[in-house]
């Protein structure tokens, strides 16, 4: 698990590492692109993903402590955390693409290069943890019908764990996008 | 023993909490450069908050798989060392 969880690391480093060299080119029009993003949402979806990340680790705690009841809801928890974390996302999508704000939109097209590929990054860079959360929604899924069915307890936790591991580094990897996106200006 | 974990993972939520309030606090005052660093250097705390108590690092054994994590970081920092170099010298 930790093996993949590295090339995970890498892939989204990849990407770090195109924002901060086209950031570097273009300060200035990161810097007005960046004042368009919605702050308040943003925070508000780092101290949701921060919260999912206590309560999954905390049912993770009580499976092994053998309580499975508030375990499952803790578990519960988390996936209806990381759905709330996918709608925010897309009120904040819908509200920039009626704006006329994404890719190849003519009314971006008619911005400066910077803006341009501010707003790919940022497409692609929350895209991508989008879907990551959305794969741990799934995954989160699967261990609570496990746990339902009884597969999961308090001897037998490790598919919980891993999925733990998971969702940690979905935190870790918002935790570093967060700034760089909506706060850096 | 048991119990204060659950104590300690409450108290690592609240610190990533505080840090998630200084970093959108600090993104108001203008402070240019140092205002990018600082932001960055909360963003590494809060991960290694992350890592070492939700993730269990700290509680590992076994000296190589403690050190995965910062060889993959050390890496990346490489990458990014270089590629800067590359970008700035141009």
């Amino acid at each position: 698990m930790w093996l993949f969880l590295l090339s995970e690391i890498i892939l989204f480093g990849g990407l770090f590492l195109l924002y901060s060299s086209y950031r570097y080119k273009n300060p200035l029009d990161f810097h007005l692109a960046a004042w368009e993003l919605n702050r308040v949402l943003g925070t508000i979806n780092t101290l949701i993903l921060i919260t999912s990340s206590l309560t999954i680790a905390l049912s993770i705690l009580f499976v092994q402590k053998g309580d499975h009841k508030l375990s499952m809801i803790l578990l519960s928890a988390t996936i209806f955390l990381g759905l709330l974390f996918l709608g925010i996302k897309y009120v904040e999508w819908t509200a920039k693409i009626e704006h006329g704000l994404y890719p190849n939109s003519p009314r971006l097209l008619g911005r400066s290069k910077g803006e341009v590929l501010f707003f790919g990054l940022y497409y692609s860079m929350t895209g991508l943890h989008g879907l990551h959360v959305l794969v741990g929604i799934f995954v989160l899924s699967v261990m609570l019908v496990l746990m339902m069915r009884g597969k999961i307890n308090g001897n037998h936790s490790v598919p919980l764990e891993n999925t733990g591991l998971y969702w940690h580094l979905i935190d870790i990897i918002w935790i570093f996008l967060f700034p760089l996106f909506y706060l850096i200006t | 023993m048991e119990s204060k974990k659950y104590q300690t993972y409450i108290l690592v939520w609240l610190g990533l909490v505080i840090l998630t309030g200084i970093t959108v606090s600090m993104a108001g005052m203008n402070l240019g450069l140092l205002s990018i660093l600082i932001v960055l250097s909360i963003a590494a705390i809060k991960s290694g908050l992350v890592l070492s108590y939700f993730m269990h690092l700290k509680y590992e054994t076994g000296l190589l798989f403690k050190l995965m994590i910062p060889i993959v970081l050390a890496v990346l920092m490489i990458f990014i060392g270089l590629t800067f170099t590359d970008i700035a010298f141009r």
